[in-house]
Formats: C-alpha cells, sequence, structure tokens
C-alpha cells in the first residue's frame, strides 16, 4: 500500500478528502448534541443547531406593565417600558392580536382594538396610549417577533442535573460501575492462569465451554436469574433488587471474556520464566502472584475498559435487576425515561445524553491504546 | 454518596475477599498434604495430589459464576420454555405454537433477519473501506480515533443523538433535525422518518452502524497491516492498479479476519435491544426479537414462558456461530 501512496496522484487527494468527509459524517451526530446541549433552550427549539452562530428569531408573546403603572400626560393615559426585560436582542416585528403577531414593523404605531395605540421600538421600548385610563389588573399582551443573538449556557446541565435527577444517577451509575468492573478481574485471571498454565483433565473441554459462554445471548439469563433474584429475596427477606445483585450478574456476565481475553494472554507468556520460577521451588501460586499478575497488566487493563464501558453503558441488565426508584435509576435508565416523559425538550435529552456519554468518551480517548489491544487479543488471534 | 462508600467498601471487600479464598484454600491445601518434608515417597505423592487439587481453587469462583450467571440460565430458560406464564404449569409445546402463530414474532423475525444482513455487510465495508484509507493518510490515527468514538457511546445515548437527527417539524416550519433539514434544503418534503413502515428499519439501523464501523475498522486496519509488503510488491510490479491491488490482493489475504468481524457484529445484532425500545419500542413495525422478549417479559406481569421461549430462539440463531468460534479456539490451541 505504501506504493499506491507514494505514487503522488490526485488519488491521494481523493483518499485525504474521502477520509475527512467519512470523519465529519461519523463525528456530526455527537458534535451537534454536544453544540445542542450549550445552546439556549428557546434557540434551540426553533432552529437548527448548525444556525447556532447565527442569530434567531422567536416569536414571542409579553406584557405590557399593569395598569396601575399608567401615567397621565396631557389628558391621555399612558404606559410604558421595555418588553424584553433585559434579555438581549432586537424586535423586528410586532402585533397586537394573536391572529397577527407580526402584523408592524418595529417602531409602527398600531392601532388595538379598543382604540389605543402602541408603538414597539426595536430595541423593546414600548409606548400604549390611550384616551381613557387602562383598567384590569393585568398588562395588555404584546406580541413580538424578536432576532436574538446567538446565546450559549450551560443552564441546561445545571437544570438537568438539579431538577432531573441526573446528579443522583450519575452516583448510581457509578456505583453500579466501579464494583463490577473490578471484582470479576482477580477471579478471571486465576481461572485463566489454570487454564492456561496447569495440566488437569478436562482442560480443553473447560476452554471451549468459556468460548462458547462468550456468545451467549444475555437474553437467556435474564428471566432464570430474574425468577432466582425475586425467590432468594424471599427467604432472606431482602428485596429482590440491590446493588449486590447486580454486581454478582456483571460479574458473572463479564467472566467469559475476562477469562478469554486474559488466558490468551498468559498462554503468551514466556514459557521459560515459569520453568525456571518452577526449578526454583516456586507454587504455583507464587508464580501467579509475583509474576504472572504484574506482566499481565496490559490484558487486565483492557478487560477493565472494556468491562467499565460495558457496564456504564447498559440499559437491560440495570432495567431488570435494579429499581424504577431514584434511589437505583442508573443514567442509562434515566435517559430512557427522560425520552419517554421529555421526548420534545431538547434541552433535556441533549444535555442528559451529553452527561452520560462523557464518562466513556473520557476513559476512551485516555485509554484507547489498552482498548485496541484487548480487540485486536479477542480477536484477530484466530484469523 | 453513601452509596459510593458503599460501593468502595463492596469492591475493597469483595477483591479482599477473593485474595483470602485463593490464600487460604492455597495454605490448606499446602498444610493437608505437606511436600516440601518428610520422607521422599509420601511427599511426592502428597504433591501430585495437591497439583491435581490445585487447579480447581484456581478455578472455583469462576465456575461457581458461571454456572449460576450463564450455565443455569440456559437450562432453566430451556425448561421454562415448555411452562405457563408465571413458569409452574407444564403446557408442552404450545408456547412454541404459539409463537410460530403470532404476528408480532414473524415481524420480528423478519426485522431481524434484516439487521442480520445490513448492519454486519455495512459496518464490515465501511470499516475495510476506512481502514485501507486511513493507512496512507498521514492523520489517519486521528480519523481513526475519530470514527471509533461510537463505540464508548451507549445504546441509549447514540439513540437520543440519532433521534435529533431524524427530528421532525410539520412541513413550513423550521426543522430542527438534521436529515429532515437538509431534505428540505433540497427541496423534499420532511417526514417523521422513524414512523414511516419497512425504511424505519434502516434508520435504526444506521445507527448500529455508526457504532460499530469503528470496530471494524480497527480489527481490519490491523490484520491489513499484517499483509506481507512483497505480495503488494509482486501485483504493482505486474501492474495491479490500486482497486485491484485491495480487491485481489489484500482482501482475500485478510478473509480470516472479515468473518471474525462480521460474526462478532452479527452477535452483537442478534442482542440488539435498546435502540429499538429507545427509538420506536418496537411500533410502526420495527420490532426485533430482543425486544419483542424483553417486551413479554414484562407484558401484563410478565410471561416467563413467551419470554423464554423467544430467548430459545435468539439462543438458537448463535449457535452455527459459537460452534464456529469453538472450533476455531481449538484449532488454534493445538497449532500452538
Amino acid at each position: 500500500m505504501a506504493a499506491a501512496a507514494s505514487a503522488k496522484s490526485p488519488l491521494t487527494w481523493a483518499v485525504h478528502a474521502g477520509v475527512l468527509f467519512l470523519v465529519v459524517i461519523w463525528t456530526l451526530p455527537t458534535f451537534g448534541l454536544f453544540v445542542s446541549s450549550i445552546r439556549d433552550k428557546d434557540q434551540l427549539a426553533v432552529s437548527g443547531w448548525w444556525t447556532a452562530l447565527t442569530p434567531s428569531e422567536q416569536r414571542k408573546i409579553g406584557r405590557s406593565g399593569a395598569p396601575d403603572t399608567q401615567v397621565e400626560e396631557n389628558g391621555k393615559y399612558v404606559l410604558e417600558g421595555n418588553v424584553l426585560e433585559g434579555e438581549s436582542g432586537e424586535i423586528t416585528k410586532f402585533g397586537v392580536r394573536s391572529q397577527q403577531p407580526s402584523a408592524f414593523d418595529a417602531g409602527a404605531t398600531a392601532e388595538m382594538p379598543r382604540g389605543e395605540m402602541m408603538t414597539v421600538e426595536a430595541n423593546g421600548d414600548y409606548r400604549l396610549v390611550s384616551d381613557e385610563p387602562w383598567t384590569g389588573s393585568r398588562g395588555k399582551r404584546i406580541f413580538y417577533t424578536v432576532t436574538a443573538p446567538p446565546r450559549f449556557t450551560l443552564e441546561n446541565y445545571a437544570n438537568v442535573l438539579r431538577a432531573n435527577g441526573l446528579a443522583q444517577s450519575f452516583i448510581n451509575s457509578l456505583t453500579v460501575t466501579i464494583p463490577s468492573t473490578v471484582i470479576p478481574i482477580l477471579i478471571a485471571a486465576f481461572a485463566a492462569y489454570a487454564l492456561a498454565w496447569m495440566k488437569f483433565p478436562g482442560r480443553a473441554l473447560l476452554i471451549a465451554a468459556v468460548v462458547g459462554l462468550l456468545v451467549v445471548p444475555l437474553q437467556m439469563s435474564l428471566i432464570p436469574l430474574l425468577r432466582l433474584y425475586n425467590e432468594a429475596g424471599l427467604i432472606l427477606g431482602v428485596p429482590a433488587k440491590t446493588y449486590v445483585g447486580i454486581w454478582l450478574a456483571h460479574t458473572g456476565f463479564g467472566l467469559p471474556l475476562a477469562i478469554y481475553l486474559l488466558r490468551n494472554y498468559i498462554a503468551g507468556l514466556p514459557r521459560e520464566i515459569m520453568e525456571s520460577a518452577k526449578v526454583d521451588g516456586a507454587s504455583d501460586f507464587d508464580i501467579f502472584i509475583k509474576i504472572v499478575l504484574p506482566l499481565s497488566f496490559p490484558a487486565l487493563a483492557s478487560f477493565a475498559i472494556f468491562q467499565f464501558l460495558w457496564v456504564w453503558n447498559d440499559l437491560l441488565v440495570a432495567m431488570v435487576f435494579l429499581g424504577n426508584g431514584d434511589d437505583q435509576l442508573v443514567l442509562t435508565g434515566r435517559l430512557r425515561e427522560l425520552l419517554g416523559s421529555r421526548g420534545g425538550n431538547w434541552e433535556i435529552l441533549t444535555a442528559s445524553a451529553f452527561i452520560s456519554i462523557i464518562v466513556p468518551l473520557i476513559v476512551f480517548f485516555a485509554l484507547q491504546r489498552y482498548l485496541v489491544r484487548g480487540l485486536l487479543a479477542g480477536s484477530v488471534k484466530g484469523g | 454518596m453513601n452509596q459510593l462508600v458503599f460501593a468502595t467498601i463492596t469492591m475493597v471487600l469483595g477483591v479482599a475477599g477473593c485474595a483470602a479464598y485463593f490464600l487460604a484454600s492455597n495454605w490448606i491445601l499446602d498444610a493437608i498434604l505437606p511436600s516440601k518434608e518428610g520422607d521422599g515417597e509420601r511427599a511426592i505423592r502428597n504433591l501430585r495430589l495437591a497439583n491435581t487439587i490445585r487447579p480447581w481453587l484456581f478455578l472455583a469462583p469462576a465456575l461457581l459464576a458461571l454456572g449460576v450467571y450463564l450455565f443455569f440460565p440456559v437450562v432453566s430458560s430451556l425448561q421454562l420454555s415448555f411452562f405457563g406464564r408465571s413458569g409452574e404449569e407444564f403446557v408442552g409445546l404450545s408456547n412454541y405454537t404459539w409463537m410460530l402463530g403470532d404476528g408480532e414474532f414473524h415481524e420480528s423475525m423478519l426485522n431481524n433477519m434484516l439487521w442480520l444482513v445490513f448492519v454486519p455487510a455495512a459496518a464490515t465495508f465501511f470499516g475495510l473501506v476506512i481502514a485501507a484509507m486511513t493507512d496512507r493518510v498521514w492523520w489517519g490515527n486521528i480519523a481513526k480515533s475519530l470514527i471509533f468514538m461510537p463505540m464508548a457511546i451507549s445504546f441509549i445515548g447514540a439513540a437520543v443523538i440519532w433521534k435529533f437527527i431524524y427530528d421532525y417539524r410539520e412541513e413550513g416550519a423550521e426543522q430542527i433535525g438534521l436529515l429532515n433539514a437538509l431534505v428540505v434544503f433540497f427541496g423534499g418534503e420532511p417526514q417523521a422518518w422513524i414512523t414511516v413502515p419497512f425504511y424505519n428499519n434502516f434508520f435504526l439501523m444506521i445507527i448500529l452502524v455508526w457504532i460499530q464501523t469503528g470496530f471494524a475498522m480497527v480489527i481490519l486496519s490491523a490484520a491489513l497491516r499484517g499483509i506481507p509488503e512483497e505480495t503488494i510488491e509482486a501485483a504493482v510490479i505486474d501492474g495491479a492498479n490500486g482497486l485491484q491491488i485491495f480487491f485481489k490482493i489484500m482482501v482475500p489475504q485478510i478473509w480470516g479476519t472479515i468473518a471474525v468481524v462480521w460474526t462478532t457484529i452479527t452477535i452483537l445484532v442478534l442482542k440488539v435491544f435498546d435502540i429499538v425500545l429507545a427509538m420506536t419500542n418496537g411500533q410502526w413495525n420495527t420490532q426485533v426479537l430482543a425486544n419483542l422478549m424483553f417486551d413479554w417479559m414484562f407484558r401484563g406481569g410478565g410471561d416467563f414462558g413467551r419470554g423464554a421461549t423467544i430467548a430459545i430462539v435468539i439462543m438458537v440463531l448463535v449457535i452455527p456461530i459459537m460452534v464456529w468460534n469453538i472450533r476455531r479456539a481449538n484449532a488454534e490451541m493445538e497449532g500452538r
């Protein structure tokens, strides 16, 4: 392939352009989500995220000051103020009735249904003039179209973390993930060493079984385990849905991959090291603890990353083995719930989604090396 | 916060417990069967016996967990598929006959087949093309990293990302979904994409292709780099052009890896659940087996018999790949 690349042809540029195009396609969805999550929620609702840097036009309804703020000027009754109330933006159109919310240009004077006059300036200043005193308890409605400059904010994040329970779910996700990632490692490492370097009858069969279990669909386990947990809960007098239950479940589901990855790695360690240690009188246990475990760090790291991503991103296991309460709902479950209840509120969904994917993304970019190594160890060897 | 403390303590206890188990069981074994002192013959017998037992001490926790969480459920699901909704009365094959006549099951099977054909093919194809292309540009590693990134995103997170792209506003209103905005820009009519039967399946599948292409790319890229340089040089000397080299020299040499990538993604596709649940929950003819199974597990208080029966179908579909994997692993071990 180096030969083809060295021929500096137009093809080289086509390859550059092609890769760039694919990279853009692959990153654009996530990028759009991120940009949307930091936009002002009113702007987000009316314009695409790719327009985030241009001013957006919104139709709004404001109210004039209440009648008790009116001032008498030369026999006329005047209500004055600013309809934007400190918000930035420029008014382009306004109207006096809901059917025609943008009938007048900014700066013009409109006649209201009862003959009063309304003027709205581009900067939001309004002036309502009437021959009769204004009555009633509330101000008059002012329909206006405002062109607001782009606005970026972290309000959406503050909002979902506080009001939508994302903060609690974040902690719940961590609670599920940490033990579920660490506990299987030691169990798997011992088993992997036995399968790689100890001789006993049935070893080949066990390895085949692990390879087979690697692809058993999770769906097979759900119903029997749900029944088992319910029964165990009844017998022990504890709730069926507990963190301990899901830690053990993730441990069980993660073990085949852990054993498989670690066995492949440990089996590839040089035989001489083991044998010289044996000659020196070291037992299998000593060899494992003092030699194999430290040497296996890259494989352990690979598995840990896999398991972390898998557990953090899991929805199915959490939905079956954890409850829907605030104290047990993990981020993925929360996101699913929000999709159902707040389906149209994109400021909530985008910010929540970004909170749920930020941790795996950090892990991914920081530890990509180990992830790739693990993937290759798991798949390419047999190729 | 208390929870996190609880989780950390459990983690430490769990690891310490495992360590204590391995330490203690080995110490006890050594104590019962001493092999370091005493008369020679007895020490040798003890050593041999200890070496027979020790592997099982190493394996015991893993075997227990695998047994409870994977092996027992497979047997139990098979058994439950012959029982009624609560799993107590024996109903023979009636779950299976129900399934064969159920319209929703037919729809799921059909959709699953669609997924099985499209997703592995598309992800492997894009993965291969991107792997070949990124190897030729100096910033290829950055490009790979970015295309690999969706792999870290949860299915449900990806569902939100893509639902936003497919978002639909009535005609005339400004579209905030990228796809509809593009359609309108080119003069088309906006559509509520995920509610258009048949084609909506593809809009869901694209999400999985988006996630899995990175995986295919990483593995195929490594395989492409492993191709002996001489074969390509020979082709260049013989006057082959770039495309010919790619399809006739490089691809045939990595068929094995392509098959591995393909089957791995196939397994994932069979289990696809989160995406369908989040995007449509099986409405508008998008149901798939895994979501149907989950549905029956809780529908009307839960029908464990039917749920287990659908799980068995997924399992049966996985078995050919499982057998192939095991044979491959065996062959590899013998070659060692």
